[in-house]
């Protein structure tokens, strides 16, 4: 695996609430593997003869793996099948076919009895933090509510370890007791990242954790994520779709497209020598906070851009083969006839092109 | 809203009332010509002149200052991007402009002036009249500011009919025209398209076609693409640039995106709790920022032009409610250098200084601190 953190992810501090448990596998080491994973929603007709009249193909043989204390990014537009894979990882949507493994073990169609304690160790955070938290219930409750849930025995009981985690995430230990209605954006955003850490999880999936936040409020919440990681040792994967936030939290990246993973490498590798023609599309339509320069008679110059043309097709009708080639320039025959596999074209970088760009 | 509007009675073929507006128009310009005389006030030469703009709404929590003495001009031709964070004012700032608040519910004083006219002191009919014709908006969200009921040119043809003596013939010609002109493949049949029909990025073409309709000589887009995918982004923006070379008329973009504004913006405004904090050309806002606030931004967000830091440089804290603005800087809660001040920070408002040309900032720190300051944090972020 490419790109590890240089810091040295140790499980967290001993003082920090939770109970004790195995230690994860050593920093390096896969701790999870995903093979062939594929998600098909099936199209339903009728009222009383249900059947099904298509496939949505959300998610289509889909292969990574994530290091322990790595960070992994996957990127792309809205319906590309990565919030999807998200879900798959955590088991809220159950795959349709492929394998996923999980510290040595398959927890690919693991029964729910049998998944719950594997639960502790894979914890999501999610997008939007008005509606991902309970307004009924208080600031306590929600992030003890997992130790609940697990039925675990906090060492310093159940109210210390809230406050003792809500410090640990920028809270005041005071607000113990308050609604999160009296919280702005970015502070719910860190009770929800509390109530991800109260089972100390190996693993965090971290679905557009600050999409939803103010520019300001973003870096707080980026920084955090990379001081919790340091400090817990924890390994992330975060769907977003803003690649400079991606670039500046992830190690290693993935870039989907309808359902296909087009691209896998190291951050820095992926962003000076993407391969694949959409991940070079969508470098070029990032806009970039530099003041541009004017051309003789005044104008602003413009930024040479690759201007993708149309929109995302269906998920519902995929185009065959490489699913990219409606809107690629440099599509030939082939890409319209074969499926490109996603090869190793440099060390540590996979692609799946039948004409990869910087080779 | 500029399409929710039917046809009004006495419009077109009497002209009574049009003609008897009219009249009552002259006076009412003829009388701030007059109290204009009197204050010394200069004439408004820009298209788009607008003076000391506060904008306050009472609510039974307390009096909310969502716009607190706004100033800037702008010409036909120019782009100017509004910067800000949520709750900054920014967007009405924008409805201000357009007349879309309540007469009832909204504290509006100050000088709007388009073309010379004072919109904020000018009638309901009046500002009817040029809002959609002579000014017209681009929402954020398309899904939502479009009428689900109504196919796309129906909605497009609307505010085209209601400006024009024109027919409805015409007015759907008109609309397939705008279609076309905003890169909607097969104009001819998706005009009779609902809005469910057209994906993201069409909706927004459709929008835009919308606020052209008529023409207008200031076009507000308020987040124009901040629900778009970044393709479709970049796309929109094109298209956004595009059609004002071709119109020549005025832009004002309002987005928390600092990436946007630099591809679009000739000159830039940060605002912060209702207030201007920096004004410039968006050459001296990128290069050498003067606010602390436009600093944090600037350090809030990972750029992929540069290296990658090891640490987002973020402000500390939250933005102030406004209803309870920080007195004395707004900022300065927030601020790394309020220190520097020497107390001024925490009780004087800081006033609009120049800094340079055309450069305007609200901070107490000196000029040269603040050149000083930048250029040690623009070091560490490169």
């Amino acid at each position: 695996m490419t790109g590890l953190r240089d810091g040295s992810p140790g499980v967290g501090a001993s003082e920090q609430p939770g109970q004790a448990r195995a230690d994860s596998a050593p920093p390096g080491e896969a701790l999870l593997t995903v093979t062939g994973l594929t998600k098909h929603f099936p199209v339903m007709r009728g009222i009383i003869f249900r059947h099904a009249v298509g496939q949505v193909r959300a998610v289509d043989d889909v292969s990574f793996s994530v290091a322990s204390g790595e960070t992994l990014g996957i990127v792309g537009e809205s319906g590309c099948g990565k919030t999807t894979t998200a879900r798959m990882i955590v088991r809220l949507i159950e795959p349709t076919a492929g394998q996923i493994m999980f510290d040595g073990h398959d927890i690919t169609h693991l029964r729910q009895g049998l998944m719950r304690p594997l639960r502790r160790e894979i914890q999501m955070i999610f997008q939007d933090p008005y509606s991902s938290l309970n307004p009924r219930h208080t600031v306590g409750t929600i992030v003890g509510a997992p130790w609940r849930l697990q039925k675990v025995k906090t060492e310093k009981g159940t109210k210390q370890s809230v406050q003792e985690l809500l410090e640990l995430v920028g809270l005041n230990p005071e607000h113990y007791n308050r609604y999160p209605h009296e919280f702005s954006g970015g502070q719910r955003q860190r009770i929800g990242i509390a109530r991800t850490l109260a089972l100390r999880p190996k693993l965090i999936v971290a679905d557009e954790p600050v999409s939803a936040l103010d520019v300001s409020i973003q870096a707080q919440v980026i920084n955090l994520l990379e001081d919790l990681q340091n400090e817990l040792g924890l390994t992330y994967v975060i769907i977003a779709h803003d690649l400079s936030v991606i670039r500046h939290v992830c190690d290693r990246v993935a870039v989907m497209y309808l359902g296909h993973l087009v691209e896998l490498a190291g951050r820095d590798d992926l962003y000076a020598r993407p391969r694949h023609p959409y991940t070079v599309a969508l470098l070029s339509a990032v806009p970039s906070p530099e003041p541009v320069g004017r051309t003789a008679d005044g104008r602003r110059e413009r930024r040479e851009r690759i201007l993708l043309t149309g929109d995302v097709p269906s998920p519902l009708d995929p185009p065959p083969a490489c699913r990219f080639h409606t809107r690629c320039w440099k599509a030939q025959d082939i890409c319209k006839t074969q499926q490109p596999p996603l090869v190793e074209q440099a060390p540590g970088h996979f692609a799946a092109c039948h004409f990869p760009e910087n080779s | 809203m500029a399409g929710g509007e039917g046809p009004r009675k006495g419009d077109g073929a009497g002209g009574r009332f049009a003609r008897r507006r009219a009249r009552h128009r002259s006076t009412m310009e003829l009388e701030a010509h007059a109290t204009r005389e009197r204050t010394g006030e200069a004439e408004p030469s820009a298209m788009l002149d607008i003076r000391d703009l506060h904008i306050h709404f009472p609510t039974d929590d307390g009096l909310v200052k969502a716009v607190d003495g706004m100033s800037f001009t702008l010409e036909r031709g120019r782009t100017l991007g509004i910067v800000g964070e949520s709750g900054s004012g920014k967007s009405v700032t924008s409805l201000g402009i357009l007349g879309l608040y309540h007469r009832g519910n909204a504290q509006i004083s100050g000088k709007i002036y388009l073309d010379g006219e004072d919109i904020v002191a000018a009638d309901q009919a009046r500002v009817r009249e040029l809002r959609g014709s002579k000014m017209a908006m681009i929402f954020q969200d398309p899904l939502s500011s479009l009428h689900p009921y109504y196919t796309v040119g129906n909605q497009i043809a609307e505010a085209y009919l209601i400006h024009n003596k024109v027919s409805r013939k015409a007015a759907r010609a008109h609309a397939v025209d705008l279609l076309k002109r905003v890169g909607i493949p097969q104009a001819a049949s998706r005009v009779d398209d609902y809005p469910h029909q057209f994906s993201g990025g069409m909706r927004q073409r459709a929008m835009i076609a919308m606020a052209l309709s008529c023409d207008p000589e200031l076009l507000i887009a308020d987040e124009p693409t901040t629900a778009l995918d970044v393709t479709v982004q970049a796309q929109i923006l094109d298209l956004i640039s595009d059609l004002q070379q071709e119109y020549g008329s005025a832009v004002i973009m309002i987005t928390h995106d600092l990436g946007v504004v630099a591809e679009l913006a000739d000159d830039i405004l940060v605002m912060y709790a209702g207030r201007m904090a920096e004004y410039g050309s968006g050459e001296d806002t990128f290069t050498h920022p003067g606010h602390p606030y436009t600093w944090g931004l600037l350090g809030s967000m990972p750029r992929l032009s540069r290296a990658r830091l090891e640490r987002l440089l973020s402000i500390r804290g939250t933005p102030p409610s406004l209803i309870n603005v920080p007195a004395g800087c707004p900022f300065h809660p927030r601020c790394d250098y309020a220190a520097r001040t020497n107390g001024r920070s925490e009780t004087e408002v800081p006033a609009l200084r120049p800094v340079g040309p055309g450069h305007l900032v609200a901070c107490h720190l000196s000029t040269d601190e603040q050149r000083r300051i930048w250029a040690e944090r623009d070091m560490v972020a490169s």
